[in-house]
């Protein structure tokens, strides 16, 4: 599919002036009333809020009384607290944690349901049911299976002798709790992508390296690997805009505790907004978030030429 | 998508592939196995949260862990619809995912707009559009909620799924999908004399099908898990949804596994039944999203 495709026969035989003038002001007026419906929303509600937000940053404000110009006070002061640092490590650590560990089942899976197997679609089914349940309900459930008293996981790591972990009530195990339960939910998502794109590999481009004798490993590292960098690209894409805007699955799951050991960006913009009720810090460290994906998110497509196919 | 373009004649290949062929023939068998554990595994939760939701309180504090209920019980689907209102939340829900479905109509609109309309602007437009994506929702949150809260909104299911109304991948992907219906279509109905309303309502809708049948399972998933607009703009326990019910009731009762799973089933069965009955079509929604 290309992006921009703008293709309108309907102006090939030039009507004349007075027609084509009373034809371009309706013609313009369609195209209002297709696009406005949804680019009032879009402004309403995500451009106009975004630079408010930005707006909002510069001030000292608990949401009541008037908001007090701070310049860019809020933003050194988030710089040096600690807390805002343990907030970027933690997620950092839930990126470094869970993509990696996603990307590389997901990738497996795909490779596997790819082939020619009985019960595959059953199976991709499978695979992909928790992508559509909800994070509060998976973090519910994962929650109750990683209890460190009665949870099953645990019982289960005791009848092979090992002592499980104490999971989210632990502040070091916290995190990978949280990972656990997220890779469980995002891997058929990863699967889905990479599958669509292996299926749009050529057959003969395959058949042509069997030929060649090229091993298992050859043919995915010199061609199948190659020939799927777009949907690996995508996928790292999304993959780090969501991992660095986590939150869901920490609030219903450990709330940022115990004792903050999870405490992720997005958590502390909303502690700061609605339980400390400090708008202006929350704004600004949202502002900090938003510019560090957006660098990441450049740095990807800049650096995509080098690496993905057809880029 | 598969290619059946095979200039290579099959007689050519059948020669490496003998080769292959050992390794073949043992692979699928480990695979499968390896595969089927896996598929078990990733089913266990589902599993282990329905049986829970029928086990009486003491089986789900008991250990070691019981693999089946001592007796089936139906108390905290009771429960959870007499004493905590959470009939309520399921309509709030569903109110969430209706509305939503307006904004579908909405998004078709801009993207046939984007797609079988030329105007100046329409590149820089519709980049603009693209951009709103990377966004996080964070950073519009307060400014949003003001904004509602302004217009009287806050406190209102319209307030909760109108954020979230249109997205710019919604438009994004009817456009991709609208490119393709031909323009002599559309040229031939203007010839007749038809309205751009009626071409759009009689033509281009009906043509859109497979695209409206991806994005109404989208919606109806998102809408339905949704949180955090409805966790923070109902603060009326009146208008919150399961997820925001559920999660309340993991701080409120956070000793009762029985009662929290039953939630959890409530809200998960009926995503799970929409995703059996339309799963071609959610996995395509999914793939779509990866193709360039």
């Amino acid at each position: 599919m290309t992006v921009l495709t703008p293709l309108d026969t309907r102006l090939a035989a030039p009507p004349t002036t007075t027609g084509r003038r009373r034809r371009g002001w309706r013609n313009g007026l369609t195209i209002v009333a297709f696009l406005a419906p949804s680019a009032i929303p879009l402004a309403a509600f995500v451009l106009y809020p975004m630079i408010q937000a930005a707006w909002i940053s510069l001030h000292r404000w608990n949401l009541i009384s008037a908001m007090q110009w701070v310049g860019f006070g809020n933003y050194t002061k988030l710089v040096a607290d600690p807390k805002t640092r343990a907030a970027f490590g933690h997620t950092l650590f839930y990126v470094v944690g869970e993509i990696p560990l996603v990307f590389v089942g997901g990738l497996a899976l795909a490779l596997a349901l790819n082939a020619r197997l009985k019960g595959r679609s059953l199976l991709r089914g499978v695979y992909f049911l928790p992508v559509v349940t909800s994070w509060i309900v998976v973090a519910l459930v994962w929650r109750w299976l990683l209890n460190p008293a009665v949870g099953v996981v645990n019982h289960v790591l005791a009848l092979v002798g090992i002592q499980g972990p104490g999971w989210w009530t632990d502040p070091r195990w916290a995190m990978p709790s949280i990972i656990l339960a997220s890779a469980w939910k995002d891997l058929g998502f990863v699967m889905v992508i990479l599958l669509a794109g292996l299926q749009s590999i050529p057959e003969d481009v395959k058949e042509a390296a069997l030929i060649d004798g090229a091993g298992p490993w050859r043919r995915l590292l010199s061609i199948t690997l190659p020939l799927l960098s777009p949907q690996i690209f995508f996928v790292v894409v999304i993959s780090l805009i969501n991992g660095f805007q986590v939150f869901d699955q920490v609030y219903a799951m450990t709330g940022g505790g115990p004792a903050g050991a999870s405490q992720v960006v997005v958590q502390q913009v909303y502690d700061l907004t609605f339980r400390y009720s400090q708008a202006g810090s929350a704004a600004a460290l949202s502002w900090l978030l938003f510019v560090v994906i957006l660098v990441i998110t450049l740095l990807q497509t800049w650096g995509q030429r080098r690496w993905v196919h057809d880029a | 998508m598969s290619s059946t373009d095979t200039l290579v004649p099959p007689r050519v290949v059948a020669r490496p592939a003998a080769t292959a062929r050992t390794g073949r023939r043992r692979r699928p068998w480990m695979a499968g196995v390896v595969l089927t554990l896996g598929a078990v595994l990733t089913a266990f939760p589902f599993a282990w949260m329905i049986v829970s939701a029928v086990k009486p309180r003491s089986d789900s504090v008991a250990y070691p862990p019981h693999l089946l209920p001592s007796h089936v019980t139906v108390q905290y689907f009771t429960q959870l619809m007499r004493q905590m209102d959470f009939g309520r939340y399921l309509v709030n829900t569903l109110g969430v995912v209706l509305i939503s479905m307006v904004g579908l109509l909405v998004m078709a609109m801009a993207g046939y707009g984007f797609a079988k309309f030329s105007f100046r602007g329409k590149e820089p437009i519709f980049f603009l559009v693209l951009t709103t994506m990377m966004i996080p929702v964070q950073v519009t949150m307060i400014p949003t909620y003001l904004i509602l809260n302004g217009i009287g909104l806050t406190n209102t299911l319209v307030g909760i799924a109108l954020p979230t109304l249109v997205s710019a991948f919604g438009v994004f992907l009817f456009r991709q999908f609208m490119t393709t219906i031909p323009t002599e279509v559309l040229e031939a109905a203007r010839i007749d004399g038809a309205g751009e309303a009626r071409i759009f309502a009689q033509i281009v809708l009906p043509m859109s099908r497979p695209i409206l049948a991806v994005q109404v399972v989208l919606t109806f998933i998102t809408g339905w898990n949704s949180f955090l607009w409805p966790l923070v703009i109902a603060s009326d326990q009146g208008l919150y949804t399961l997820s925001v019910g559920i999660a309340l009731l993991n701080q409120q009762v956070a000793t009762n596994p029985s009662l929290q799973m039953a939630a959890a089933a409530v809200m998960v069965v009926p995503v799970l039944v929409v995703f059996v009955v339309f799963q071609r079509h959610i996995v395509q929604g999914f793939a779509l999203s990866g193709l360039k």
